[in-house]
């Protein structure tokens, strides 16, 4: 039995955590000599004030869904996938080269064919440090973190060597052409007749990354895989003696969380650069583990936890936009977010459970 | 290519595989104790920051290595908290130290300095400076002209900073302490079998706590050589990845310290050669693209770690939280 209730666990545990995180961070504020109060005014002002800011806080709530159920794929298998970001670097190659080189008739196409392309690039680049923890027994943190490297070393040489236009001095592709353009959320919601910041990225990728949230929950919760992902997960031994192939759950589960962070790419580079460029992901691939861990690998938390992030990041580049506190105060806010939500879980759980376990004696 | 070149050459992989060759070390301590480390990117980001935040402010570059080394053993302590008292999740907790240190060095270095998260050039005491050693010549062109014995005394062996030396003396000194102490075979058995440990009455908990701590000394160090001797002062990121390679050198070494020093120097080699393309084009005539340099520690590791040239096995116990009485 339990120790705590349910609603404890998933609410309690994780609320506690933020809670440290958000305390730990306005104290940093304070020390760096900024008003905390101030600071969340303008971030809330500036991320949700405006269509402007809505606009860009889905934009990149949309990169973190993608990364984030990329990771809690894996997570449920017990695999700390750290290469979310290279994944992510391979998807826009193959976003780009879907765009570039086939002539697309419309965008609805070009879509589904980036959708397949960056998910392939990302499921492979995954599949590689899988199949080697898999047959080879090498530790797949170590070998997704290396991955991330080779990853931004293959896309420098790509943009730098052979994607580069004649003439540019720019490593990045061409621009994409016209037709395989996405319709933002300005264009989406103006046809019934809501209007909408122009000028903001969020597009028609959030709904593609709101529908990989429901398919990853029926994946995890309601299909036969998804119960040995998970048994797979919960313990290695069980799931052999159940008949389950360690292989093919490593396998399966990594080229999953692969391809859904190689998706992101038609977010960042088919959304909103509509070319490649060096820095395309901008981190999202970390992100996604500090998404993870606040959303408890769940799809529903996984996307609350994003629109959080979301918030973060477009509140973070208002706040260093008009005060003095740098853009990097997220990537603190971040690190706090996944040393207490995911290292120092104990430190909260543990004295909990005593005080569930004394109360259930009291009632006793 | 002539002979000064490649002398030229050497020097640099020395000064390139030094901060390399501390973190190796460092993550040794750590990971032979079974607690992984992949904060050694963040620790030596947040040393670099404070040592030439601190030796910038006082002037004096000790002062400043001890500030740094502060810095990268408070990390350790939210590290050996987190992994060792409240059992987390050692890769995690890691990761959450690297951005942490990624975010708040700039942060600091802002408020404080107001430069654009960097500090202010270091010169004169606040650097640790070149020793030359008696009779090393010390001009570039006087080198060029000496005999080969001179040149690698002058140009190679002299003329670096004293960290150089003391990291290269860390080598044998970890070799002695992990090989031939009592703390050494404590600290070993204690990442392989830390059960063992604890019922000969020895503490799992202090043994992996020092183990940690040395880890926060010996990063702190790589991170100081970074602002105040390989370059004068701090700027944004610039461990640059060093704490990533120095974990595949670690891999690549086995976890033993002398194989700690010749891993680190390949990789320091691969990133000086990457500096000098011309040298690599006029040695073998190909020219090899330097992405490719650059990526060549990782390729390695996947490779190594994936068992194909030697089995790497880390030690037993590595990454698992130890729980008395299970």
């Amino acid at each position: 039995m339990d120790v705590m209730p349910k609603w404890a666990e998933v609410i309690l545990v994780p609320l506690i955590s933020l809670l440290l995180a958000a305390i730990l961070s306005g104290l940093v504020i304070l020390a760096i000599g900024e008003d905390p109060i101030a600071a969340v005014k303008l971030m809330v002002k500036g991320a949700l004030g405006s269509t402007y800011g809505w606009g860009y806080t889905l934009y990149y709530a949309t990169n973190f869904m993608f990364t984030g159920l990329a990771v809690s794929v894996a997570f449920h298998a017990r695999l700390f996938n750290i290469g979310g970001e290279g994944q992510a670097m391979m998807g826009g190659l193959g976003v780009a080269l879907a765009c570039l080189f086939i002539p697309w008739p419309h965008w609805t196409l070009a879509l589904l064919g980036a959708i397949v392309l960056a998910g392939a690039f990302g499921a492979i680049w995954a599949a590689i440090p899988a199949y080697l923890q898999a047959k080879r027994g090498s530790h797949i943190v170590i070998t997704t973190i290396m991955f991330n490297f080779i990853a931004a070393a293959v896309l420098n040489y790509m943009l730098v060597n052979v994607l580069r236009p004649q003439g540019s001095m720019d490593p990045a592709t061409a621009r994409f052409p016209e037709v395989v353009h996405l319709p933002t959320l300005h264009d989406i919601l103006g046809m019934v007749g809501i209007s909408f910041s122009k000028a903001a990225p969020a597009n028609v990728s959030l709904l593609v990354a709101m529908i990989a949230c429901i398919l990853v929950w029926l994946l995890i919760w309601r299909t036969k895989l998804g119960y040995e992902i998970r048994a797979y997960g919960h313990s290695e031994s069980a799931a052999k003696y159940a008949g389950i192939s360690p292989v093919k759950i490593t396998m399966i589960a990594m080229i999953i969380s692969g391809g859904l962070a190689g998706m992101m790419a038609i977010n960042n580079v088919m959304g909103e650069a509509e070319r490649l460029v060096l820095n395309a992901t901008e981190g999202a691939g970390f992100i996604g583990i500090a998404v993870a861990l606040m959303g408890r690998s769940h799809p529903l938390g996984v996307f609350v936890a994003a629109i959080l992030f979301g918030f973060l990041y477009q509140g973070g580049a208002e706040l260093a936009l008009w005060t003095s506190i740098p853009r990097e105060l997220i990537v603190v806010i971040q690190a706090l977010v996944i040393l207490f939500t995911g290292a120092l879980d104990n430190m909260v759980r543990m004295p909990l459970e005593r005080i569930f376990l004394a109360l259930r004696k009291g009632n006793v | 290519m002539d002979f000064f070149t490649l002398i030229q050459v050497l020097d640099a992989t020395v000064r390139l595989a030094i901060p390399l060759l501390l973190a190796c070390l460092a993550g040794l301590f750590s990971e032979r104790a079974g607690i992984f480390d992949i904060g050694l990117e963040g620790k030596m980001l947040a040393a670099a920051f404070f040592s030439a935040a601190i030796a910038s402010m006082t002037g004096s570059v000790w002062i400043g290595l001890l500030a740094g080394i502060g810095a990268s053993l408070f990390l350790s302590g939210i590290h050996g908290l987190a992994s060792i008292t409240f059992r987390g999740n050692q890769l995690i907790s890691g990761v959450a130290i690297n951005f942490l240190a990624a975010g708040m060095t700039v942060l600091i270095a802002q408020s404080w300095f107001s430069q654009g998260g960097r500090t202010p050039s270091l010169t004169g005491a606040a650097r640790f400076n070149p020793i030359n050693f008696p009779g090393a010549l010390t001009t570039t062109n006087e080198v060029k002209a000496a005999s080969p014995l001179m040149q690698v005394y002058s140009e190679l062996l002299s003329g670096h900073s004293l960290l150089v030396y003391v990291a290269l003396l860390l080598v044998p000194l970890s070799w002695w302490a992990l090989y031939r102490t009592r703390f050494g075979l404590r600290l070993r058995a204690v990442g392989e079998n830390p059960a063992a440990v604890d019922t000969a009455g020895v503490s799992v908990v202090g043994l992996r706590y020092a183990a940690v701590a040395i880890c926060g000394i010996l990063c702190g160090i790589a991170g100081a050589y970074l602002s105040t001797a390989l370059q004068a002062g701090f700027v944004k990121d610039m461990s640059a990845g060093r704490g990533f390679i120095a974990l595949a050198a670690l891999i690549f070494a086995k976890w033993r310290p002398w194989h700690a020093l010749y891993a680190t120097f390949l990789f320091g080699l691969f990133q000086a050669l990457e500096l000098r393309p011309d040298v690599i084009e006029s040695v073998i005539g190909i020219k090899i693209q330097s992405q490719f340099l650059g990526a060549l520690p990782y390729i390695m590791t996947v490779v190594i770690l994936a068992g194909f040239v030697g089995k790497a096995i880390p030690p037993r116990a590595g990454g698992e939280p130890y729980v008395k009485e299970r």
